[in-house]
Parts: structure tokens; sequence; C-alpha cells
């Protein structure tokens, strides 16, 4: 019966203080770096499948779509 | 490809919003957050000159050098982007920011003010491309869709320009060429003057 007693005591000791155990719960951090998600590139996607040229060729045209000195009549 | 830049021209600026409204309705921006504005000087005034102003991606960004959980970071086309998960609302970007670009959607007790939101020059965030998580927290990705942001593409006069930084000063220069006269770019030297950053300092550096 003591055994059985003190067998429950140690277990419900050691249930109690384990709650007292410390663990890392805050990120360590890099100062200076960046620490979030990593980002794809913006061509890295299905619209453009990793087809950089394509995607930086749309974003040209756009960009120079800006330039209302080329458009026609000018 | 070089580095994306805004560029407003003050002369051709006529105070309409249109870049203001885009940008809110674009990305579904909640009441009291402007990620972008328009700037009057000596309004009502002759000569009153209006910018539009939001984060202008600077080349060696305030923002990123003050963040104490380095929640920001720089893409490959010089967008300052951040990570909402990691911010902790502590404002500092927004005291060290020269154009006042970040904003917080929440006022109340205790200086809580909940996570930064800033303009992104429509590029979404670190969620995947054009996902529903990417678009709630930061917006349409319209980047990712070969498209320029919204209030750049959306202005009538063309006075905000957006884009690959060479061809909007190729542009630039030759409409300054043409009209002969404003040839200033307001807040082109505080944002680009000076060289390019990346949010990693050198090796050994103090941080």
């Amino acid at each position: 019966m003591n055994r059985i007693l003190i067998a429950v005591l140690a277990g419900g000791c050691a249930m109690v203080l384990a709650g007292c155990g410390e663990q890392q719960s805050v990120t360590v951090y890099k100062q200076g770096q960046y620490q979030g998600k990593p980002d794809t590139q913006p061509w890295n996607n299905a619209e453009f499948k990793n087809d950089r040229a394509g995607w930086e060729n749309k974003i040209k045209a756009r960009t120079e779509s800006q330039n209302e000195y080329v458009r026609a009549g000018n | 490809m070089a580095r994306m830049k805004f560029l407003c021209d003050a002369e051709r600026c006529i105070e309409c919003n249109g870049c203001v409204t885009a940008c809110k309705q674009e990305h579904e921006v909640p009441w009291g957050v402007n990620r972008r504005r328009v700037v009057t000087l000596n309004d009502g005034l002759p000569g009153e000159k209006s910018i539009s102003v939001a984060c202008m991606h600077c080349s060696d960004a305030p923002c990123m050098a003050v963040c104490p959980v380095d929640c920001f970071y720089k893409t490959s086309e010089g967008v300052v982007l951040h990570d909402k998960d990691l911010c902790i609302g502590c404002g500092y970007c927004f005291y060290a920011c020269p154009f006042g670009a970040p904003q917080f959607p929440q006022d109340g007790a205790f200086g809580l003010r909940g996570k930064m939101d800033k303009c992104t020059f429509c590029a979404g965030g670190p969620e995947a491309d054009n996902s529903a998580a990417e678009f709630k927290k930061y917006g349409r990705n319209r980047l990712a869709e070969g498209k320029l942001p919204a209030c750049a593409e959306m202005c009538s006069t063309k006075a905000l320009l957006g884009g690959d930084s060479d061809v909007i000063a190729d542009i630039y220069r030759n409409r300054v060429l043409k009209r002969g006269k404003g040839a200033e770019v307001w807040g082109w030297g505080t944002a680009y003057g000076k060289p390019e950053k990346s949010a990693a300092p050198p090796a050994g550096a103090k941080s």
C-alpha cells in the first residue's frame, strides 16, 4: 500500500514540477537579419512559371506605357 | 531589371486623390489606414503644389534599420516589404520613416496599435503569391501578375510614375525637357539618395 502511495505521490510531484520547467518560447533573433518567412520571386508562380524574362518584358511594357509622349499622335 | 521606384511630378498632380482611391479599392484597406495620400503645399494659394506620398521603398530604408524584430526585407527588385506575423506594432518604423508611410490599424488604450501596414508596391508579402492569406494581410500582389502598382497605373495625369527606375527617370527627363521647368522631384533624394542597402549588415558590424 505504501509503495503504491509513494509511486502515486512521486508521479504527482513529477507532473506538477514539469510545469515549472522553462522552455524556449521566444524566437532567437539574429540581429540585423530578416527573421520572417521567405518570399518567392514575382515570376515564380503559376502565371509566369519561373519565366523571369517574360515577367520583366511585361513589367517593362507596362512601365513604358506611362510615357504619353510615345503614344500615337505625339 | 533595375530597381522599382515611385516618382511624383508636382507639376502634374491635380490632387484628384485617384491614387488614394485606387490603393484603397485594390487592397481593401480598412478605414483609418492610408497607405497612400496626397499632400498639398500652400493649399488655396496661387502656385499650390500637390504630391502623392506613400512608402518610397528607400534605398537605405530607415524602417528596416530601426525595427527591433527585423520583420522587414527587401526583394530583388528593391521593394521593401515586411512580415506581419513578426510585427509587434511598436511604431519605431513610423518615427523613423521620413514619409510617414507606416500605418497602424488600431488606436486603443495602452498604445495598442496593431500590426503595421504600409504600401507594398502592390507586391504582397511573404505568403504564397495571390493566396487568400496574402490578400488578407497585405492586399493584392499585382507585381506577381506582371502589373505595376494600381496608384501609378490609375493616375489620370501620369503625375505618379512607378516601375523600373531607369525607365521612369527617362520618362521624367523627357517630360522636363519638353516643358522646360519642374525638374525637381520631391522626396527622390531622401528616398534614393543613399546607396542601396540590404537587410543584412556587413560582417562584424555592430547592430
